[in-house]
C-alpha cells in the first residue's frame, strides 16, 4: 500500500509549494541581494553637501552603518523621510545616504527642506555606485556591518515595524544598538 | 472588415518598429553584433519580464551602458555576464548557468522525463506479466 502515499506526499508537497508562491505578504519583485555575507562594494563619491569633499565605505567603519538609496524622484523615499528623521532621532544608528541618479540641486533642496536623517551622502548622479551596489528600485536600505560586510538588505520604503522586525534582530545579536 | 484588418496589420507593424535602445550602434559590427545579443538576455530587474533591451526603464539604459563600455574595454561575454551576477544574481540572466542554485532548473527535466519513464516501463512489465485471456484484471 506504500506506493499509493507517493502521489500523496508529491500532491502535498505541490500545493505546499502554490500556497507558499500565494502569500499575500510576499513581494514578488524582492530579490535577495548577492551581497549579504560579503564585503559591501567599494565606493567613492562626491559628498552631495559638498562636492569638493567625498564619501566612501572607509566612513562607516567602526560600528554598524544604514545605507539608505534614495532619490527626489523616489515616491517611497518621500514616504520612508519622516521614519528616517525619527530613527536619526532614536540614535539607534548611524545613517548614510546615497543619492542615486538623481539632480544634485533637487537633492540638496529636499534635504534642506524636509530634514537630513544621514551624516552624510553620497552623490551617485549617472547611477555607476548604484549598479555596483545591486540597486533596482529605490528606496533600497543596506545594513552593513562593523567590519564591512553587508549584513542585510531592504527593498521599498521602511517604517517602524518593518524596522523592527527586519533590522533590530541584527543589531541585537551583535550588541551594538548605541 | 477590411479597415479593421488594415488597423490591426498596422498595429502589429508598429509594435515591432518601436526599438527602446536609442543609442548610436557601436562602431565595431562584430561588438555591436554582441551586444545585441547580450542585451536580449540580461533581465530588466525594475521591470522583471523584460529584457534590457526591450525596457526603457532608466536602470534598463544604465545597464545597456554599462555593457557598451565593458565591450569597449575588450571584455569577454563571459565577463560580462559575471559583472552582472555578481550584482544582481542569477535572476538578472534570463538563461541562468548551470551552477550551485541553478542546477536543479537545468536537470528537473531530465529526471521528470527518467521518473516518467521508469513508471511507464514498470507498468507496462506488470501488464506484460497479466493473462490475456483475464478482462477483469486486464481492466484492473
Amino acid at each position: 500500500m506504500w506506493k499509493y502515499s507517493v502521489p500523496v506526499v508529491l500532491f502535498a508537497l505541490l500545493m505546499l509549494m502554490l500556497v507558499k508562491g500565494l502569500d499575500p505578504e510576499r513581494d514578488v519583485n524582492a530579490l535577495p541581494s548577492p551581497f549579504l555575507g560579503k564585503p559591501a562594494p567599494q565606493f567613492e563619491l562626491p559628498s552631495l553637501a559638498d562636492p569638493s569633499k567625498s564619501v566612501s565605505n572607509a566612513d562607516f567603519e567602526n560600528g554598524m552603518a544604514l545605507v539608505n538609496v534614495w532619490a527626489t524622484w523616489c515616491v517611497g523615499c518621500r514616504q520612508e523621510h519622516d521614519f528616517l528623521l525619527q530613527l536619526k532621532e532614536s540614535g539607534s544608528i548611524r545613517m548614510f545616504g546615497l543619492n542615486w541618479r538623481d539632480n544634485e540641486v533637487e537633492a540638496r533642496r529636499w534635504l534642506q527642506d524636509l530634514g537630513d536623517p544621514y551624516l552624510a551622502t553620497a552623490y551617485d548622479g549617472d547611477g555607476r555606485a548604484g549598479i555596483n551596489w545591486g540597486v533596482y528600485g529605490a528606496p533600497e536600505t543596506f545594513l552593513v556591518g562593523p567590519d564591512g560586510t553587508v549584513l542585510y538588505k531592504h527593498l521599498g520604503p521602511l517604517n517602524w515595524s518593518l524596522w523592527r522586525e527586519r533590522f533590530v534582530p541584527y543589531l541585537e545579536s551583535s550588541g551594538s544598538t548605541q | 472588415m477590411r479597415t479593421l484588418f488594415s488597423l490591426v496589420s498596422l498595429l502589429l507593424i508598429t509594435s515591432t518598429a518601436c526599438a527602446v535602445d536609442s543609442e548610436e550602434a557601436l562602431e565595431d559590427p562584430v561588438l555591436q553584433a554582441r551586444y545585441e545579443k547580450i542585451v536580449a538576455e540580461v533581465r530588466c530587474l525594475k521591470c522583471q519580464n523584460q529584457t534590457i533591451k526591450d525596457s526603457n526603464a532608466f536602470l534598463a539604459g544604465d545597464l545597456r551602458r554599462e555593457i557598451r563600455h565593458m565591450l569597449e574595454e575588450g571584455l569577454t561575454d563571459e565577463q560580462i555576464f559575471d559583472f552582472l551576477v555578481e550584482r544582481y544574481g542569477d535572476f538578472a540572466l534570463y538563461k541562468p548557468r548551470a551552477s550551485g542554485k541553478t542546477l536543479i532548473l537545468w536537470i528537473a527535466p531530465a529526471l521528470f522525463l527518467l521518473g516518467g519513464a521508469f513508471v511507464l516501463v514498470n507498468i507496462v512489465r506488470r501488464r506484460m506479466t497479466l493473462p490475456i485471456d483475464d478482462d477483469s484484471a486486464a481492466e484492473d
